[in-house]
């Protein structure tokens, strides 16, 4: 009995080594770093060969055929040693620049990506669309369409790993990180945690499911809440008071927020910053961190007073802020 | 270490598994600056913590400092830099032969220059902001501006110091030891390479603090 | 008759093992020899230990739900395999246990340069020890090896602060000892040994110690760190009390990057000694393997931001972390070509030892090339932190610096106990050891690229038979460390008598008795050839 459930893991396991190493994986960058993987693998493979065969070789040619038999003379040669170093070399700075190129289109995600949040917790993944839908272990995505996951965690350190799309991220607290992918193959894949985050480390797994653009449009309508994001940021907005300061502001003594998102900051320490969602949320938390240039550091922090889920709202909502001024003046 | 060797004033003592004196000493010496290296990238893991926070929060960090009080860390830097120059000295009048009295005063005073700085690092600077409610984790009483990264100064403030207060503890040991083998007479202008290595010692501490003084106390305090 | 005569005048030659007797001149002793000794009862006592944790580990992954314990007990699991196999076997092993007994017999000298502080840092270790089998008595510690916040200082459960004080403290075990042999090497070498005529044993201890004295104390005080953030609640590494926990990633990698060298460099001294001595060669290309070395310990500061490519940390520093870890796999080949070519027309023998250090090599190239997955962005982004990096680094460790210890305690046990073990036994575990270490972790690499994350006690069920694959080859990997256990234990008593150089090998230490001397030599030796100075029939002409 034993036997045969062995045996129908293993048939099971081939399918799935047969689905990782033939069919490749489900993202557009899979292929791209599957064949950089296929290359380290040959080059492993020759070396490994190389060196097994030449040790092999010599251990039976040369071997020691009485016991007070001498070793041969043997000179060193200067171009050897300088062609096993360079050629090497070489092939390395190709696999370094092939294989960093590729990790940087992986870093850059597409301007129109469509934004999916995750937040991560002790022992469960949390993710909201942009229409406020939210679900728990599992994320739906559409086909062929970039997707943006920005990322962070309310407790410790966790990761997010889609191994068919063979992109991984830490998700920190504190701060966001960020991941994208565009899908090739509808179906479910699986997500896991990989960054050990305590005692159901293990159990932090869950589906990703894409789905056609259609069905992906059709489940979101269906899942959505009363209130998208921004909506639920433009009353936290209000709650928490950061309209005394923000709202309608023309007097110069605040900063305005209106047409702020994507824009540079400079700072008070001379340096400049975008107002990408870590800008905003690091001056929310941590405003002494992130002095405006021409403003006094009078703004409080809202550490404590803000939850990961609501802080990411209120990001939303700021972003739907229109540029106020600009319209004004080309009107 | 024998007796008979201790009663014969100003005898080297060579260890048995050197091949001579001078290797002895050159080991020694080598052995002390290897220390001091390791001690460099010890102290090195806190400051370079201490950089990448201050460039982080430096609000934060400025009105930490502001909290702590320039004038001690002040007198302090001077008690130790007259402590390096009674050590520098007191090894010099053991190489040149005076009177072990001398070497011994020297020693004395460099130790209880030590003892000084440690008192008033004690006493006026740590028990002081102890009591203001300045001491992260045991008796936090701070609410002003940036809290959580004042604390994060103090959080420094008292690793980075109080590390370095361990090694003037060890330093004065090594100074009241070092007076006692001068008063058996085991040093002589032939053989004082202990002295030396102690001072190495003494000196790297010293420098520690010369490090310690303006990023702590020179960033915005009060004077 | 005449055989009954030298074993009596061998028996009672006055040696280091004989001097004197009695556990306090065991625990007094300031001789590096029998300081060496104490080590290798330690240390073995603690892989034992950790080996145990390992075992339970292969158990537990028999199954997909977990064949034996819960998750919190797994955890404990791995982190106090992870914390003792790293830093009180693995770190110790080669420098405090060979590197103690062979440092000063290499370059002929009495002792180390400062036998007391050698003495104390054997004790500062077992003091660490103790911390740890506190922790492991007392409900253990769940943080991983790599203690990384803000689990470990906020969130962990269990003796995490025990955990890290025995580590900070056998830390400064290994400064200690680091300084005493770059001390010993500097200034305690014989008449005429130049820097180039040092075995080259003796180049790798001496970059191994520079990591030790500049890598230690980081870790010393990031564990301090992590400790105090634990100990008092301030925000050190914490983001929610203003702290940066990838900052604590950095300061614990440019410790324990570095530690994988101190790890390697020592196998490399090791495995290149048994190569020159069982092909009578001259190690091929000296100068290129001792500088190796130090590119090695250079290189090895400069590359800890390649466990951290996914950590958020920004694109441009994984660019750079990136090119320099492919750019220290340069003098790794370096070495392995020249070894490789050592046995080129050599006189090349078949002695355990030489299995052992055959075998490394072999371990070691592929533990190496895997490396190169993980230094490469984009591939490295799929396997990092799955069960594929647990394969490298287990590799390079166990299948590298283990297996290089194993060897060089085999060559060397002569020198120390001065009897021979049985060679066949010897030979055949070698054989076992390999194959069960590649039955044990090959299978782990294909299971990290199919996307199993490490750390799971718990994983989905196409992973199992390459998990059952594993814990069988685990099952002879065990069994081929303890058959050498065994019968060196056996060889002390009932092996034969050594005799001085029982392989007819070069080297200071082959010409001494065995056991030596309390002091080494009777006198000192004075140099007056290259090291592995054999001799060597001329080119082209025919084997005698």
């Amino acid at each position: 009995m034993i036997h045969s459930l062995f045996r129908s893991q293993m048939m099971h396991s081939h399918h799935a080594l047969a689905l990782f190493i033939f069919q490749g994986g489900a993202s557009t960058i899979a292929p791209q770093a599957d064949y950089v993987f296929y290359f380290l693998l040959a080059f492993s493979f020759f070396f490994i060969v190389l060196i097994f065969g030449l040790i092999l070789y010599f251990m039976v040619k040369y071997r020691r055929r009485s016991e007070d038999e001498l070793a041969e003379e043997v000179k060193v040669s200067l171009p050897l040693e300088i062609a096993w170093t360079v050629i090497p070399l070489g092939l390395c700075a190709i696999i370094f620049l092939w294989s960093g190129t590729i990790f940087f289109r992986e870093a850059r995600p597409p301007a129109r990506a469509t934004e999916i949040f995750v937040i991560g917790k002790q022992w469960m993944w949390q993710l909201q669309h942009v229409n406020g839908a939210r679900e728990i272990n599992e994320l739906h995505v559409p086909l062929n369409v970039p997707v943006k996951l920005t990322m962070t965690s309310q407790d410790v350190i966790h990761d997010f790993f889609i191994p068919a799309f063979r992109i991984k991220e830490d998700v920190l607290p504190g701060r966001y990180t960020s991941l994208w992918f565009q899908a090739t193959k509808l179906g479910t894949f699986s997500f896991r945690c990989a960054q050990f985050c305590g005692t159901a480390h293990s159990m932090m797994v869950g589906t990703v499911v894409v789905m056609k653009p259609d069905d992906y449009a059709r489940w979101l309508s269906a899942n959505a809440p009363a209130q998208s994001m921004s909506a639920t940021g433009q009353k936290l907005f209000s709650q928490l008071g950061c309209g005394t300061c923000h709202a309608n502001e023309t007097s110069g003594k605040y900063p305005s927020l209106a047409g702020l998102y994507g824009h540079p900051v400079s700072l008070r320490n001379g340096s400049t910053a975008t107002a990408d969602e870590s800008f905003l949320r690091s001056v929310i938390v941590n405003p002494s961190g992130m002095q405006i240039a021409g403003y006094a550091p009078s703004m409080p922090s809202f550490q404590g007073q803000i939850n990961e889920s609501e802080l990411l709202d209120l990001i939303a909502y700021i972003k739907t802020l229109a540029p106020e001024e600009k319209e004004t003046a080309s009107r | 270490m024998s007796e008979a060797a201790i009663k014969q004033a100003g005898r080297p003592i060579l260890e048995e598994h050197f091949a001579d004196l001078p290797a002895q000493e050159e080991a020694r010496k080598l052995g002390m600056w290897v220390f001091l290296v390791t001690e460099v990238l010890f102290f090195g893991g806190l400051f370079t913590g201490y950089t990448i926070y201050r460039e982080l929060y430096f609000y934060g960090f400025e009105q930490g400092s502001h909290l702590i009080e320039v004038k001690w860390g002040a007198i302090n830097t001077l008690v130790l830099i007259v402590s390096s120059f009674t050590m520098a000295v007191a090894i010099r009048t053991a190489q040149v032969g005076k009177r072990s009295f001398v070497t011994i005063s020297l020693l004395l005073t460099t130790a209880l220059l030590g003892v000084l700085f440690l008192f008033i690092k004690l006493y006026f600077e740590w028990f002081h902001d102890y009591k203001e409610g300045l001491f992260p984790g045991v008796h936090w009483d701070y609410h002003g501006p940036f809290a959580a990264h004042v604390q994060l100064f103090f959080v420094f403030y008292y690793f980075m110091t109080g590390l370095h207060a361990i090694h003037v503890i060890i330093g004065v040991g090594l100074m009241f030891a070092l007076a006692y083998l001068t008063w058996r007479g085991r040093f002589s202008p032939r053989y004082y390479s202990p002295l030396e290595v102690a001072g190495l010692y003494w000196h790297f501490v010293d420098i520690v603090w010369i490090f310690l003084f303006p990023l702590l106390y020179l960033i915005g305090g009060r004077s | 008759m005449s055989v009954a005569v030298a074993e009596l005048a061998t028996r009672s030659r006055v040696h280091y093992l004989n001097e004197s007797y009695g556990i306090k001149s065991w625990l007094l002793t300031t001789d590096h020899k029998r300081i060496g000794l104490l080590y290798l009862v330690s240390i073995t006592f603690m892989f034992f230990i950790a080996a145990v944790a390992a075992l339970l580990i292969r158990i537990q992954l028999l199954e997909p739900n977990g064949a034996i314990v819960q998750p919190e007990t797994y955890n404990r699991l791995f982190s106090i395999h992870g914390i003792i196999m790293v830093w009180f076997f693995l770190i110790p092993s080669i420098p405090a246990v060979l590197g103690n007994f062979l440092i000063p017999m290499m370059i002929g000298a009495r002792d180390v340069a400062f036998p007391k502080l050698n003495l104390l840092s054997w004790y500062i270790y077992i003091i660490g020890a103790f911390f740890e089998l506190y922790v492991v008595i007392y409900g253990g510690v769940d943080t991983g090896w790599t203690f990384y916040t803000p689990y470990s200082s906020t969130y962990a459960n269990g003796h995490v602060f025990a955990a890290a004080a025995g580590i900070f403290i056998v830390g400064f075990s290994s400064i200690i000892t680091g300084l005493n042999f770059i001390v010993t090497i500097h200034k305690m070498r014989a008449p005429g040994m130049t820097w180039f005529r040092l075995p080259l044993f003796i180049w790798a201890m001496y970059a191994t110690s520079i990591i030790l004295v500049l890598a230690t104390p980081d870790l010393a005080m990031t564990l301090g760190l992590m400790a105090a953030e634990r100990f008092l609640g301030v925000g050190i590494f914490n983001p929610a009390l203003g702290g940066d926990p990838v900052l604590f990633q950095h300061l614990f990698w440019f410790y324990s990057h570095p530690a994988v060298y101190i790890m390697v460099l020592p196998a490399m001294g090791v495995v290149t000694e048994l190569i020159a001595a069982y092909s009578r060669h001259r190690v091929y290309g000296y100068g290129f393997v001792a500088f190796s070395s130090f590119g090695i310990a250079l290189l090895g500061f400069l590359v800890w931001g390649h466990h951290m490519f996914v950590s958020g940390q920004s694109v441009y520093a994984g660019m750079i972390f990136s090119a320099l870890s492919f750019l220290v796999a340069i003098p790794s080949g370096i070495k392995v070509f020249n070894w490789t070519a050592t046995l080129y027309k050599g006189s090349n023998s078949y002695d355990a030892p030489m299995l052992y250090a055959l075998g490394f090599i072999g371990l070691f190239v592929i533990g190496g090339l895997t490396g190169l997955f993980l230094a490469s962005l984009s591939t490295d982004v799929q396997v990092h932190d799955t069960y594929f990096v647990i394969a490298h680094f287990h590799y390079i460790m166990v299948g590298g610096a283990v297996t290089a210890y194993m060897g060089g305690l085999h060559y060397w046990w002569p020198k120390i106990t001065g009897r021979l073990y049985p060679d066949k036994w010897a030979r055949l575990a070698a054989l076992i050891i390999f194959v069960g270490f590649n039955v044990t972790f090959f299978p782990q690499y294909v299971l990290g690229y199919m996307g199993m994350p490490r750390r799971y006690p718990i994983y989905p069920p196409q992973f199992q038979w390459l998990n059952v694959a594993s814990s069988a080859g685990a099952t002879i990997l065990g069994i081929g460390y303890l058959i050498p256990f065994v019968y060196l234990i056996w060889s002390m008593r009932y092996g034969p008598e050594a005799g001085p150089n029982p392989w007819h090998v070069k080297g200071l230490e082959w010409q001494t008795p065995s056991p030596p001397p309390r002091e080494n030599f009777e006198e000192t030796p004075i140099v007056t050839e290259e090291a592995y100075a054999y001799p060597t029939r001329p080119r082209g002409s025919a084997r005698v």
